[in-house]
């Protein structure tokens, strides 16, 4: 059944009412939130959609009373003939777990680390319900069943020795355990792989199916919602900028914001020329509490939208935007949508002689604990002159080992690596000046950029760090470093910032301006956008794809995202439990996949219609997994 | 199954203590030959080297056999407690300490009972109240008593409560279990509020982090109260990093007891220590060494063994899927 079918006739009374809400900070007075209003109706699905620093969680937070110290929430929450907003500790007890449940991002720290899975869900039921210790651990019993564990040996297991998706899976029955009626889940699957992500959302739509339970999903992927929820509210910099249904918002988004981030999503299903990209990051809630929340970033932006806030107007049945200039730009939106549906060019097939990188039957063995594990098995990979080559893979896949052990942070265990003609299967072996040249050869573009550059020290000086050690010569060192700003799209006088000063995008353009500095051959990326907000992902992408067509250089593309390697590669690896199952140009491997693992991936990529999520026995699949 | 890894753990660590006091015997056996002069003269300790009291001594410790059949002839009466006899007082060492060792053992642990009382309880209850008054008041606190060292603190204590207000003796140890608490309490107290005071921020920082966490707000979400989630959650978790650090204090406390032990004239196994270390006391040195190279090994396995009752990640390690 898809979500969208006439939400209005399953709708019933409202549920929850909130008007006005506005989250601020005590101390300083800021605000986080400015305004939501949400109605929520009994057994209806609502997505709350928006990146970091939107105050989607902690609007998920105020709703079930959680809020940190020092953060305040004002304005209405109705529910059940009382504000929420205003209840005390004591009336709050009574309604969360009972009345209104939540589940969080992280199922590696949501659930207690030295309790057992079934304490944890027995302590969850209700307490004025008087079971036996038989009867109790039946409950528990049940109650996993109900998220697809029939493994009753889950309850005699703590969290850590389960996976990621089994322990959300215990974390939704603990939700439950008092039979909300209404769920917050927020960001229930960011933390999971792709393929088990599909099924715990497809779970949770289950159970709020089958409870007729009504559910606030909070997300930062559209995808996900679309393909989640009835109805959307997009929430930008503390404030609705958008709402209405799914499929209506999926179809014609009425917000330059709504817009500009389905176009930075990149495409699963084909390869665009150039992923449309929304300039700058997310602003402050308190730095546009003046005006339109994404005046700074939007490329419609007037006088008249930084002149006080736009009221969110009703612009279609069950649909509003703030946009004020909607009537004006509304032709020229449709039209960018419709370009970005373009498909790019595929690159011509067939590979280049030249092997700048050959991993040749590399294997790595892990010792932990007296056992043993293979983290990479027989795995042949190369990477020619100026191609892009992807590997892709879930988490222990194997595929950040293959990286650590090309810039040498590992040793394989056995196999050999040639890099531009050195053999380098072990570093320490290499003689000094070998070591030089492949540092010039190899440079790496990590995941998180917060921690990737010492946060002591100016931009300037960490990249004129890069560039003298590797090139004593001197000469004109500022220059070099103003050059390389600019080259990822930063000025000159960023050198002077230091990293807390930046943004998370501006902080990858430094690590990336960081490794170009040494004019390496290859670049290695290993999940550099996954850290980002989807908005500034595109940037990234872009960006990445410049500096290689420019300086035709080489990359080594990892990622866990099929949607990102379709973009960024040319060649793709699939890695699975630490070997290649398939490998091939990436078009044709994304487009005809040959092995069931490869579809299985494809699948679970999240796609904004409603059939995303109907997978039939998906569930049943991964319960008995483990 | 989880109880035969412990006991193999606890056998490793016996082992690697026969080991550990296997080495160091030999190193405190070699400072009788090491140390100025000949062997002799180490076990004369001053006393005039007549030619009987030689003769005596070299009978008496085997000085005429290789150095590793005296070795070997010590560590046999060593392993039977037989240390040999003090050169200052000529009373066999073992009885020396032993006379000594109540006292000290008593104290030791009483300190350590002060010490987790008052660090852990007001850690918490900082924690709880982070950044208000009552916080900031315990942490002042903490700074002081941390910036004390014992000794000073001791003569305060005696002031206070002994010169001052006198509820508590200013000297002695005291006989019967009452009576010892009594005469132990201040210097107990001397000795435990230094490092009661770090044991405070430690446990403070870590209960703080604990809960910062999702599983707390998570427990909460689900509607448990929160003495539950305080006692089940927070209390279980924070204390983990706590124990592991109170388990060395133990055997701190007694052999580090020096100073209090002096201040309040308590003659326990720390005061013998500098005593023996001054007139260089071969025998009373070799002794002790060994003896609180043993404390120290057993109150860490001690604190393993707790660390591995309240966290069973430990337990699991290196078996989890």
């Amino acid at each position: 059944m898809s979500p969208h079918t006439e939400p209005t006739l399953t709708a019933g009374r409202p549920v929850l009412e909130v008007e006005g809400m506005r989250i601020e900070r005590t101390d300083i007075g800021a605000p986080i939130v400015t305004s939501l209003d949400l109605q929520l109706a009994a057994g209806e699905s609502i997505g709350i959609v928006g990146e970091s620093g939107s105050g989607k969680s902690m609007s998920a937070k105020a709703l079930i009373g959680l809020l940190p110290e020092g953060v305040v929430a004002s304005g209405t929450a109705r529910f059940d003939g009382q504000n929420l907003l205003g209840l005390s500790e004591r009336q709050w007890r009574s309604i969360r777990g009972r009345q209104i449940g939540m589940i969080m991002q992280d199922p590696f720290t949501m659930l207690n680390p030295v309790m057992r899975c079934g304490r944890i869900l027995e302590e969850s039921l209700l307490p004025e319900r008087r079971l036996s210790r038989a009867e109790r651990r039946a409950e528990a019993i049940r109650r996993l069943a109900e998220v697809g564990i029939t493994d009753e040996s889950v309850v005699e297991r703590y969290p850590f020795q389960l996976s990621g998706g089994m322990r959300q899976r215990v974390a939704i029955a603990a939700a439950l355990a008092r039979d909300p009626k209404v769920l917050i889940a927020d960001e229930p699957s960011t933390a999971l792989d792709v393929v088990t992500q599909r099924e715990v959302l497809a779970l949770i739509k289950r159970i709020q199916a089958a409870r007729g339970m009504a559910l606030i999903l909070i997300t930062h992927d559209l995808r996900v919602a679309f393909a989640t929820c009835d109805r959307i509210q997009v929430l930008y910099a503390g404030s609705l900028v958008e709402t209405g249904r799914a499929d209506d918002v999926r179809e014609r988004p009425l917000h330059p914001y709504t817009q500009g981030l389905l176009l930075s999503e990149p495409p699963a299903d084909r390869r665009v020329r150039q992923l449309v990209a929304i300039p700058g990051s997310v602003p402050s809630a308190a730095d546009v509490q003046d005006r339109c929340s994404f005046s700074s970033r939007c490329r419609w932006a007037e006088d008249a939208c930084r002149d006080g806030v736009p009221a969110l107007a009703e612009v279609g049945e069950d649909r509003h935007s703030r946009c004020i200039r909607l009537p004006e730009i509304g032709a020229e939106m449709a039209a960018l949508l419709s370009k970005s549906e373009e498909r790019a060019v595929v690159p011509a097939e067939g590979r280049s002689d030249g092997a700048l990188i050959d991993i040749v039957n590399i294997e790595k063995v892990f010792e932990s604990g007296g056992r043993t594990v293979t983290a990479v098995d027989d795995v042949s990979i190369s990477v020619r002159e100026g191609e892009s080559v992807g590997i892709v893979g879930e988490s222990g896949s194997g595929k950040t080992t293959i990286a650590r052990m090309l810039v040498g942070l590992e040793s394989p265990s056995g196999g050999e690596i040639v890099i531009d003609g050195i053999p380098v299967r072990s570093w320490s072996a290499l003689t000094p000046r070998d070591r030089r040249k492949l540092r010039q050869t190899v440079q790496t573009v990590f995941q998180d950029p917060y921690s990737s550059l010492n946060p002591m020290r100016t931009i300037g000086w960490a990249l004129k760090e890069a560039i003298t050690t590797h090139d004593r010569g001197g000469g004109n060192v500022e220059g070099r470093v103003a050059e390389l700003l600019e080259s990822v799209g930063l000025s000159a006088s960023y050198a002077q910032r230091r990293p807390s000063s930046l943004s998370g995008g501006e902080r990858q353009r430094v690590a990336i301006a960081r490794a170009l500095a040494v004019e390496p051959r290859v670049l290695i990326c290993d999940e550099p956008v996954s850290a980002l907000d989807m908005s500034v992902q595109a940037q990234i992408l872009n960006l990445l794809q410049e500096v290689r067509t420019e300086r035709g250089i080489s990359c080594l593309f990892i990622t866990h995202d099929l949607s990102i390697v379709r973009q960024a590669s040319e060649y793709l690896y699939v890695m699975h439990h630490g070997k290649v199952v398939e490998s091939g140009p990436t078009e044709s491997v994304l487009d005809n996949p040959s092995v069931e693992y490869t579809a299985q991936l494809l699948n679970s990529v999240p796609r904004p219609d409603g059939q995303w999520l109907v997978t039939g026995d998906a569930d049943e699949m991964a319960a008995t997994r483990g | 199954m989880t109880g035969r890894a412990i006991l193999l753990m606890i056998g490793k660590r016996l082992v690697a203590l026969v080991v550990l006091v296997a080495i160091l015997s030999f190193l405190v056996f070699s400072l009788v030959h090491i140390a100025p002069g000949t062997a002799v003269d180490a076990y004369l300790g001053g006393k005039p080297a007549t030619p009987e009291l030689v003769q005596l001594l070299t009978e008496r410790y085997h000085l005429d056999e290789p150095f590793f059949t005296q070795y070997w002839l010590w560590l046999k009466d060593a392993l039977v407690f037989d240390f040999g006899e003090s050169t200052l007082t000529t009373l066999p060492v073992t009885d020396e300490i032993g006379i000594r060792l109540g006292p000290s053992a008593f104290l030791a642990v009483y300190a350590y009972v002060l010490t987790v009382l008052l660090g852990v309880v007001p850690g918490i209850i900082a924690a709880l109240r982070q950044r208000k008054l009552l916080d900031r008041g315990l942490v002042a606190g903490a700074v002081v008593a941390l910036s004390t060292p014992p000794f000073v603190m001791g003569i305060l204590l005696l002031y206070l409560f002994a010169v001052l207000v006198p509820i508590f003796p200013a000297a002695g140890r005291g006989e019967g279990f009452f009576d010892q608490l009594w005469h132990l309490t201040l210097p107990a107290l001397a000795l435990a509020l230094c490092v009661a005071a770090f044991l405070l921020r430690h446990t403070r920082a870590s209960m703080i982090n604990v809960l910062d966490q999702d599983y707390i707000m998570f427990a909460r979400a689900r509607g448990l109260s929160w003495g539950h989630v305080l006692f089940r959650y927070a209390f279980r978790n924070a204390l983990i990093p706590v124990v592991t650090v109170s388990g060395a204090l133990l055997a701190f406390f007694f052999a580090g007891a020096v100073f209090v032990e002096a201040t309040f004239s308590l003659g326990g196994i720390g005061e013998l220590l500098v005593q023996s270390a001054q007139s260089s006391d071969m025998p009373m040195i070799q002794a002790l060494a060994i003896l609180i190279a043993v404390l120290i090994v057993l109150a860490n396995l001690l604190a393993d063994l707790a660390y591995v009752a309240i966290d069973p990640r430990i337990r699991f390690e290196g078996r989890s899927a």
